[in-house]
């Protein structure tokens, strides 16, 4: 395996609504900055690669039309992933692995206000038994949260504690959108949404985006000077069928981790892709994190939730912790599906 | 240049997007859905003697096509349940329900669906509900109107 | 009763409110006015119409604004025969790629006022605007565009638009 590290990262604040630019004017700069942080000019990228979802904008080749604010001039190598940008940065580590290129280019964005965010995502659900009955994401991730809490795993005090914790953190983000201190009893008084999920339980909307360079070998530390090395990345993904799956877990992210090294290693940090606050619960469990882990020092999913950058953030957030010397060791994680459905793993150290 | 800061803001335009899709089912699901229609349900079995409802075309641990059908009964266990008080276009009902994983009589895995249930007090894990059937049927999981909590004896 | 169900009906209906960005909305509200709009790119000093707010071969995003005339060169076009859905326009009807004089990439749009076997590369045309209070921030706000007169632009002049 070549050594692939993540040199720079780059992001766009995350907001309710961006009603200036569009996406190809929110991507164009942030490229731009990303490239300019690497220290590796623009003509050795040698593989780009993006992930969005063409359903947030309701046009078909909408990724396409993005491609602009890349300068695609001579022609590029690239590639898409209808999905988080989390997902096509491990595609780029896979290409790297070839060994003939050094540099890669991996971006994700998305305007989850353009429509409606809980419908739209029912379009992904099972067409025949589940999508004609369309139930929304929030009411898919309620489901587990009450399978969690019957189990006695969670409970909604604690629920509301990783909310107020998330974004609490994430005042030290200026990228966040969720930012401030929230007091937990009054949290708890909050109405249902669908219950047992409060407001404070789900994500916020976001509209955002974000970019990180990769980089091999020799490449990546003449580049800067701690790169994030990547020693794992793994992913894994469940049946789509709720009813067949044990909700209270999440086996797929184990199995990541244990393919990514993860479990077993002591990290500094977790960046955990956990759009539902009882789903960092789950996640915890599942990567045996230890009581000495910083959990989300970026606010995580609960702070800012641009769709398809969600799960690129947790990569690149726990990446600048050890390239700014912060941490030594990360884990990163990123999900794709209802109720944690598809999960990625990526175990990234700094240089001793 | 047009100036943001001038308070216009960006043009924007409503867009609908609709596709009319029709999808072809196979003998798998084709053979459920018609069960629906004519008011039965039906598994299918796997080599290991799990029934899966709804039905899949494919052992989920093997791969292996799966074809020994088998009915299960119209009542089941609320595995899990979330209450929506504000029911969406498109959902099963209109007024205020519940969404459950139901694992029928006979079956090993649970069906996604709605429980018409008073409020959510009424609503617990492990309670047992039975179908309600919609009055006229074509085909479709919509042919199962929604759950209904059993009468407790 | 016993024939089995072989299809579902599928219906997505899905609602958005969709956003031109910077660029475009500045290219879309000079419409209105019954005016083109172009934007230079920094670098390649390439003018776009319509301008989408970064230059594509260059990933920068554009400058200064440039007024573009509303007179052009016809590059490339079709003529449509088939009906299709959605279909507003008497058929056979051209649709042309339309280069305007100070503009770098040509754009798309109608090409009226001539019997179609007429229409030809190199055939200079002018926008056909919408009287001006029917006039919108959309492509709409021209008709088409119709023949000038002029004679034809050298395909020198065009060939590298293609």
């Amino acid at each position: 395996m070549r050594d692939v590290a993540i040199v720079s990262f780059a992001q766009t604040p995350s907001l309710r609504r961006e009603r200036d630019k569009d996406e190809v004017e929110m991507l164009a700069p942030l490229l731009g900055e990303v490239i300019e942080r690497s220290g590796i000019p623009r003509k050795e990228i040698g593989f780009t690669v993006s992930g969005s979802s063409d359903y947030l904008t309701g046009r078909p080749f909408s990724f396409v039309i993005a491609l602009d604010a890349v300068g695609a001039w001579p022609p590029i190598e690239e590639s898409h992933v209808e999905m988080d940008g989390a997902f096509a940065l491990h595609e780029a580590w896979v290409r790297l692995q070839h060994g003939d290129i050094d540099v890669a280019l991996v971006y994700a964005f998305g305007k989850s206000s353009l429509g409606s965010l809980r419908d739209v995502l029912v379009t992904q659900l099972d067409p025949y038994y589940t999508a004609p009955l369309w139930p929304d994401a929030i009411s898919l991730a309620a489901l587990q949260a009450r399978a969690l809490l019957d189990a006695g795993l969670c409970t909604e005090r604690e629920m509301a504690q990783i909310a107020a914790r998330n974004r609490a953190k994430a005042r030290q983000n200026p990228f966040a959108q969720l930012r401030g201190d929230f007091d937990v009893e009054a949290l708890l008084a909050s109405p249902y949404l669908v219950s047992p999920l409060r407001k404070h339980d789900c994500p916020p909307i976001s509209d955002g985006a974000a970019a990180v360079v990769l980089a091999a070998g020799d490449r990546a530390r003449k580049a800067v000077s701690r790169p994030a090395w990547i020693r794992g990345i793994d992913h894994r993904i469940e049946p789509h069928s709720l009813g067949v799956r044990d909700l209270c877990r999440s086996p797929s992210t184990t199995l990541a981790a244990r393919k990514a090294g993860v479990l077993g290693a002591s990290v500094d940090v977790a960046e955990l892709h956990a759009p539902f606050s009882h789903q960092e619960v789950i996640l915890r469990n599942a990567l045996d994190l230890g009581p000495n882990v910083d959990i989300n020092p970026s606010g995580g999913a609960l702070a800012a939730h641009p769709m398809m950058v969600a799960g690129l953030l947790r990569l690149g957030e726990a990446a600048s912790r050890i390239l700014d010397g912060r941490a030594k060791r990360a884990v990163a994680h990123a999900t794709s599906g209802p109720c944690l459905q598809q999960n990625l793993v990526c175990l990234m150290e700094g240089d001793p | 240049m047009y100036d943001p800061a001038a308070g216009d803001g960006t043009l924007t335009a409503p867009y609908v997007l609709e596709y009319t899709y029709r999808r072809s089912l196979g003998p798998v699901i084709g053979r459920f859905l018609t069960g629906l229609r004519d008011g039965k349900i039906e598994g299918i079995r796997t080599p290991a003697g799990q029934v899966l409802v709804p039905p899949t075309e494919y052992d989920p641990h093997t791969g292996e096509p799966l074809t020994d059908f088998v009915e299960v009964g119209q009542s089941g266990v609320v595995t899990t349940w979330a209450w929506i008080a504000e029911p969406r276009p498109g959902q099963p009902l209109a007024r205020p329900f519940a969404w459950a994983l139901i694992r029928l009589d006979g079956a090993d895995t649970a069906l996604l669906h709605a429980v018409d249930a008073p409020g959510p007090e009424h609503m617990r894990s492990g309670m047992r509900v039975t179908v309600r059937w919609r009055a006229e049927r074509v085909g479709g999981i919509g042919d199962i109107a929604c759950f209904e909590p059993e009468p407790v004896r | 009763m016993s024939e089995p169900v072989r299809r579902i009906k599928a219906p997505v209906r899905l609602a958005f409110e969709i956003n031109a960005g910077h660029a475009l909305t500045g290219f879309l509200r000079a419409i209105a006015e019954g005016r083109f709009l172009g934007q230079r790119c920094v670098s390649c000093h390439k003018v776009y119409v319509p301008p989408r707010g970064v230059c594509p071969t260059c990933g920068l995003l554009l400058g200064e604004e440039v007024p573009v005339a509303d007179t052009g060169t016809l590059t490339t076009f079709c003529t449509v025969n088939v009906p299709y859905e959605g279909q507003t326009m008497k058929l056979p009807y051209v649709y042309g790629s339309i280069l305007l004089d100070g503009a770098d990439i040509p754009f798309p749009h109608l090409v009226q006022g001539l019997p179609v076997p007429e229409v030809r590369m190199g055939l200079r045309l002018k926008a056909v605007w919408a009287p001006p209070a029917e006039r919108k921030p959309t492509m709409e706000s021209i008709l088409w565009f119709s023949p000038t007169g002029e004679p034809d632009a050298p395909f020198a002049s065009y060939q590298e638009h293609l």
